[in-house]
Order: structure tokens, then C-alpha cells, then sequence
């Protein structure tokens, strides 16, 4: 598979206090990649810089062979059009009903008559399990289905490259199976490209091709690899006591 | 040692004892208790064990001096050479809480440095921030006038229903306010000339006083004022919530130009509103004015031919020019400070108070440069 997106020497610091530094890492086409790591390591700073809205201290990351960073707004435009976000928050606009915060980027994306707008708000939050909350406004409902909304949202367009920023975290186990459910079939159906940040392990488990441990106590990329395999043989004790907790689903033999 | 509650002191004590150092331990170690009694001297290294056999009971009080005894000896060690302190002696249940407490080295680095600032370092500090506050409002002065060169270009893209909500809030909501403090206004210009001008036999000259006074400076400063308290913080609390959960955030990612979305519909309405706002706030004073007229003796019909012959359409003018600039001022303001918000709620609450104080202040100082202005143009 071709290389989607392609990360080298990257370094990413608030001033002087380099949150992590040296990142080299590669997502291939239709791969899901899981950024993993501890409170506060720098896995949604990471994001951040991966879509445009950080820029990197030093080094770069290129779409498809493009150097993004090195794009003028533009052209960096045109790239993020392809992306869509689902922030850990859910961030949506709170002054507009969930239906309305789909509908606006695929109003605003072209001339899409009303009907099909609407219906495709419609199969967006049935996707998510909102099905009916269109005309709910984001402080109606709770958080673990803003979160949702916010997924319903990042899919509108129907991205090249999905990313999320700890989508599971806050949803019951049911939500949470199906929302891993969910990115599988996005994966398969539409050939996207998801990158994911996420604490759970049963989805790590469940959904990732390959995974990256941010570690911070070296702040450098503490592992890259399927998680399985990072779990059992990593040299990296500290990807193996993070890969370990709890009751995990056993690699395939 | 007993203390008055008959709780026996805490206290601490370093012995050596056939070369190996010990931490002897006693009494209840309590939040609320006596002070802890050290004596001895203490080691560069970790005690080899502790001694723990008249030991009372204890709280938190006890692991927290533990540890920073360990703390303390562990930070000029050489960090090359690491030894894990023995917790031997210790109950078991203090002995797992402090395993815990030093399962994870302390950050270094991480604790900020406090040292004394001097008088010098201050001063170029605030005038660091002041020249980053004037670069900023510029910049962002810039980027508003970017966006307007692409709204009248047509290449600006922000949702029409939100234009209409936040001229129906700076506009028609803002009516109440301003009807009173416009009115009060009016009232007391009125009661202040008359009583002055009831001595010299020309009251009815309290027309042209309030007249003028209102066209030309206080029914727009008021107006301002009162915009920047109410309209300039809204625009800022509204704008500092949406950085604060991500939600400009996603309209970037969306391609949305946060400034055409949010700056560009609260500046049209404001720079449209003032002026409308200004006129009706000058009427409002003028008949409060006429209403104080009324009691002290002066006919509505002839107060009013006075103030028409007092406000000429130069006059009357001024204010309404002044309220355009007002207006945007007032805007680039609370919509700067809610986009360089924070990303928290408390953060949110400090753009609020810095856009009332900052629209306040830019307009007191554009009015003073306006006079100054149109004294030069003998206007």
C-alpha cells in the first residue's frame, strides 16, 4: 500500500518545553494507526500538528508525498478539505442543532440540493446512533453523545483521512464496540486512511493496523508496530506495562 | 514527650548504629498535631532502615515527611549512580503508599523557577507586553480589513442567520439600556445648566446645552460606553467559550475562515448599529432634556425650536461619524480578545473583563483624538 502520511524527525514544543521530539513514523493507505501513550505525553499535541493547526518545531510531515508543512495556506486548504476531525471534546458549534453542524461543511462544500443534505444529516447521526437528535442543540445532550455528533460531523465529508481524538473515552461499552465497529467499516466501505488517539485497549486491540507509543519520559516515539506484537515483544518495557493492564484480548496464534 | 491533648509528639530521630543509619520514628503523627521534633544529624544517603516500635498513630502527615526527606537527599545525589531508598521498619501499609509515591522519578524541570524579579525587568517587561498588545491589535485590525476587502468582494463566507441574531442583540436588545441611560443623561445636563443658568436670567439656553452636549459627545460616548459593556464582553465571552471547546478549532478544519464565521458578521452589525443607536440616543437625551425644561418653566415647543436652532446639521453629525469608528472599535476589540482567549473557563472570564476595559479605554482615547481633530478643523 502507498504511504498516506509520512512524519520525519518531527519535534513539537511549547516554547522552550519540548513536548517530543525526533518522530518518525509512517500510516499507509486505508491503515488505522492508534497514537498511544500517558496523560499528558503529547498524543493530541501530535494531532494537532499532523492537521495543520500546530506547526512543528522541526521537521516535517508529508501527505502522499506532499511536504505539508511547507504549504502556503492555500494549498494547505485544499489538504485539509481532505480531513476529517473529531475533537476530544466533540467541539461542536454550539449555537447550531446537530443537524445543522453536519449540514453547514456539506452546504458550504458545493451546490447540494436541500433534500439530500438533509438526508444525508440523517444517515450521518444514524451511523453515530442519533438518529431523530437533528434539531437537539449540543447542550441537550450528553457528553458521550456530543462525542458522537462530533464522529457523525468528521464524517460529513466523507474525509480521505479520518482523524480522532479519543473518541471512546466516556462512552458505555455498547457505544464503544460500536463505534469501533463503525471505524472498521469506514476503513473498508470508504478506503479512509484513521488515524486515532486513544486510551482504550480493547479498541487498540480491536481496530489498530499499527500503533505508536509516545513515551514520555524519553519524549521520543517509544514504539511503532501492531499492537499484539509491541504487547508480547517489545524491548520497551514501558510499551509493555502500557499494553499490559488489565484483561486483553490474547494475540491471534 | 506528651503534649496538652495527651497525644505524644511526633518526632524524628537519626541514629547510627553499627554503620548502619537508622530513622527512629515515634508518636502520633497527625495534620493537626504538634510540630515534629527532629534531632540528629541527617545523612547524605537514604537511612538503611527505620525503626518504627513507638510509633502512635498516624495520617498523611507521616508518608509526606517521609518523602521529602527522600526527596531531599535524593536531589544533589548523582544521578548516575541511583539508589532506591529502603523502606524497611516501616509499617506495611506506609510502606506500599510510599512504594507508590516513589514508583515515578520527580519531574525535573517541570517546577516553575521563581526568583526576584528587578524594578528594571518589570518595566521591560510591560513594555515587552505592551508592544505585543499594539502588534496584535494591529494584526488583527489587518486581518478584519482582509476580511472585509472579501465580504465586498463577495469571497467572504459566513452564514447570513447569524449576521441578523447579532444585529437583533447590538441593536434592538441594546434599546432598553440606552433609552435610560440616554434619558438620565439628558435629565442631568438639564438640571446642572439650569441651575447655573437661572442665574444669569438665561435658562432657556439649557436647550442648546443639552442639545450640543448630547449630538456631539455624550449620547455617542454613552452609547459606546454602554456597547462596550454589554456587546464588546458578550462578543468576547461568546467567541473566548467556542476557542476554549475546540470549536474554531473545527471550523479551520473545515476550511472555515474563523474571522469571515465570527469576526466579520459582529463587525458589520456593530459598525451598522452605532450610528442608528447614536441618533436615538441623542433624541432620547434631548427629551429628557425637555422633560426638566418643562419643570423649571420652558414651553416643550419653544425648548425644542431652541435646540433646532442650537444643533446645526454639522453638529449633529459629528457624533454619528465618531459612533462608526466607535463601533468597530468596540468590535476588533471584543472579538480580539476572545480569539487570543485562553483555552479554559477561568481564561474565558479574564477576555471578558479585558475586552470591557480595552473598548472602554479605545474609546475614550479615539473621542479625545476626535476633539483634538475637529478643534483643528474649527468644527
Amino acid at each position: 500500500m502507498a504511504v498516506k502520511i509520512k512524519v520525519n524527525d518531527l519535534t513539537m514544543a511549547y516554547g522552550s518545553l519540548v513536548v517530543m521530539h525526533d518522530l518518525n513514523f509512517e500510516i499507509h493507505d486505508k491503515e488505522i494507526l492508534v497514537i498511544m501513550g500517558g496523560s499528558g505525553c503529547g498524543k493530541s499535541t501530535l494531532l494537532r500538528h499532523l492537521i495543520g493547526l500546530q506547526e512543528p518545531t522541526k521537521g516535517s510531515i508529508s501527505y502522499e508525498g506532499k511536504d505539508f508543512t511547507a504549504t502556503d495556506p492555500t494549498e494547505r486548504g485544499s489538504f485539509i478539505k481532505r480531513f476529517g476531525v473529531m475533537y476530544q471534546s466533540g467541539a461542536l458549534w454550539s449555537s447550531l442543532t446537530l443537524g445543522e453542524n453536519i449540514s453547514m461543511p456539506l452546504e458550504e462544500s458545493g451546490k447540494i440540493p436541500a433534500e439530500i443534505v438533509r438526508d444525508l444529516v440523517s444517515y450521518k447521526l444514524s451511523l453515530v446512533g442519533l438518529s431523530g437528535y437533528e434539531d437537539y442543540y449540543p447542550a441537550q445532550i450528553s457528553g458521550g453523545m456530543k462525542k458522537r455528533a462530533g464522529i457523525a460531523r468528521a464524517m460529513a465529508l466523507d474525509p480521505d483521512i479520518l482523524f480522532l481524538d479519543e473518541p471512546g473515552a466516556g462512552l458505555d461499552p455498547l457505544s464503544s464496540r460500536r463505534l469501533d465497529d463503525l471505524i472498521l467499516r469506514l476503513r473498508d466501505s470508504q478506503g479512509s486512511t484513521i488515524v486515532i488517539v486513544t486510551h482504550e485497549l480493547a479498541s487498540i486491540f480491536n481496530i489498530a493496523d499499527k500503533a505508536l507509543f509516545l513515551d514520555p519520559a524519553t519524549h521520543t516515539q517509544g514504539a511503532l508496530g501492531n499492537p499484539a506484537d509491541l504487547r508480547d515483544h517489545s524491548d520497551n518495557p514501558a510499551v509493555r506495562l502500557f499494553l499490559n493492564r488489565g484483561e486483553l484480548p490474547k494475540s491471534p496464534p | 514527650m506528651i503534649d496538652s491533648f495527651n497525644h505524644p509528639t511526633p518526632c524524628a530521630v537519626w541514629r547510627q548504629d553499627g554503620g548502619e543509619t537508622i530513622l527512629e520514628i515515634s508518636g502520633d503523627w497527625k495534620r493537626d498535631g504538634p510540630a515534629v521534633t527532629v534531632t540528629g544529624t541527617m545523612p547524605d544517603h537514604f537511612p538503611t532502615r527505620y525503626q518504627a516500635s513507638k510509633l502512635g498513630n498516624y495520617d498523611s502527615r507521616l508518608p509526606a515527611f517521609l518523602l521529602s526527606i527522600i526527596r531531599s537527599i535524593t536531589q544533589p545525589a548523582d544521578k548516575k549512580d541511583k539508589q532506591v531508598p529502603a523502606l524497611d521498619g516501616l509499617p506495611e501499609s506506609l510502606r506500599g503508599l510510599l512504594a507508590l509515591a516513589l514508583a515515578l522519578p520527580e519531574e525535573n524541570g517541570n517546577q516553575k523557577t521563581h526568583y526576584h524579579s528587578s524594578e528594571i525587568r518589570k518595566l521591560g517587561k510591560v513594555t515587552l507586553e505592551i508592544g505585543e498588545s499594539i502588534r496584535s491589535l494591529l494584526d488583527f485590525t489587518g486581518q478584519t480589513v482582509l476580511s472585509l476587502a472579501r465580504f465586498f468582494t463577495g469571497k467572504a463566507r459566513f452564514r447570513p442567520a447569524d449576521f441578523w441574531m447579532v444585529l437583533q442583540q447590538c441593536g434592538v436588545q441594546a434599546l432598553p439600556i440606552v433609552s435610560l441611560i440616554s434619558f438620565l443623561i439628558g435629565v442631568i445636563l438639564a438640571f446642572v445648566g439650569n441651575v447655573q443658568l437661572t442665574n444669569f436670567g438665561a435658562n432657556l439656553f439649557v436647550a442648546d446645552l443639552v442639545g450640543i452636549a448630547m449630538v456631539r459627545e455624550m449620547g455617542v460616548v454613552m452609547t459606546a460606553i454602554i456597547m462596550s459593556g454589554r456587546t464588546s464582553a458578550a462578543f468576547a465571552a461568546l467567541i473566548g467559550s467556542m476557542k476554549a471547546n475546540e470549536e474554531i478549532d473545527a471550523l479551520r478544519t473545515f476550511g472555515f475562515s474563523p474571522f469571515d464565521f465570527l469576526v466579520l458578521p459582529r463587525f458589520l452589525a456593530l459598525v451598522l448599529m452605532m450610528p442608528i443607536l447614536t441618533v436615538y440616543a441623542n433624541v432620547v437625551g434631548i427629551l429628557g432634556g425637555m422633560l426638566v425644561g418643562a419643570m423649571v418653566g420652558i414651553p416643550p415647543v419653544l425648548y425644542w425650536t431652541e435646540t433646532l436652532q442650537a444643533v446645526d446639521l454639522t453638529t449633529a453629525s459629528l457624533g454619528v461619524i465618531k459612533s462608526v469608528f466607535f463601533g468597530a472599535a468596540i468590535a476588533i476589540s471584543g472579538c480580539m480578545q476572545g480569539m487570543n482567549a485562553g483555552n479554559s473557563s477561568a481564561a474565558v472570564g479574564e477576555a471578558t473583563t479585558r475586552a470591557v476595559v480595552a473598548s472602554i479605554t479605545i474609546v475614550i482615547v479615539l473621542d479625545s483624538a476626535f476633539a483634538a481633530i475637529f478643534t483643528l478643523l474649527d468644527i
